[in-house]
């Protein structure tokens, strides 16, 4: 089920301050979160985000489309794995 | 044969059920397309006058629906989208895998098409 369109997109509090500081001091360094359920609003577009997968920080870039998506959507957290890759290591 | 909107052929059947021939307009909006159009559902689409043929067109028209090709479009540019984001569904769309959340370890063949069994693989010089 989707969300009370009345409470707004989740963003977790946090986060929000410390983009909001960024947005007017007008300075863009990436943002090192672990928060991957914060959904990106437009005050996002522009910065970099450390989106953590929960063994490293994946870089992303926010632009316009991708407001309404969450930041975890952007850092996975598996590993695609394909049959045959170990042989390809062991002819090497 | 009657031609609706271009390209699409419905033949002859009920208008009810030939509708349903356009890509985009499923049983239920063909019901409501007619119903709008005052036109008998039951008739065979090669009866239709072609003054009822207008009023259909203008009933879909009027709905706002995209349909064929506009559809089509609009479907791809989501995909599109998606992948140009590189976010988890554009990932599982670009691999073609089952993009919500459904399992892959069995099953999923709708997606993945038909079975591709791979056996072990060595290296050419032996182990």
């Amino acid at each position: 089920m989707g969300r009370s369109l009345k409470k707004g997109p989740f963003v977790e509090m946090h986060l929000f301050e410390k983009i909001d500081k960024l947005n007017d001091s007008g300075v863009k360094r990436p943002i090192k979160t672990w928060s991957r359920r914060s959904t990106i609003t437009p005050e996002f577009v522009g910065h970099t985000f450390l989106v953590h997968n929960g063994k490293i920080f994946n870089s992303v870039f926010v632009t316009e489309n991708m407001v309404g998506h969450k930041l975890g959507e952007f850092s996975p957290t598996r590993v695609f794995k394909k049959h045959g890759s170990h042989t390809a290591k062991v002819a090497k | 044969m009657p031609r609706l909107l271009g390209v699409d052929i419905p033949g002859d059947k009920r208008i009810e059920a030939s509708l349903p021939y356009i890509y985009g307009i499923g049983p239920t909006t063909a019901k409501r397309i007619l119903e709008q159009a005052h036109v008998n559902p039951e008739v065979r689409a090669k009866d239709l006058s072609s003054e009822q043929i207008n009023q259909i067109i203008q009933a879909i028209t009027a709905s706002g629906l995209p349909i064929e090709g506009d559809l089509r479009r609009e479907i791809q540019g989501n995909l599109k989208r998606l992948q140009a984001i590189n976010c988890y569904r554009g990932i599982r769309h670009r691999r073609g895998l089952p993009v919500r959340g459904q399992r892959t370890s069995t099953n999923a063949r709708t997606r993945k098409g038909p079975r591709k069994t791979v056996g072990v693989q060595r290296a050419k010089d032996g182990k």
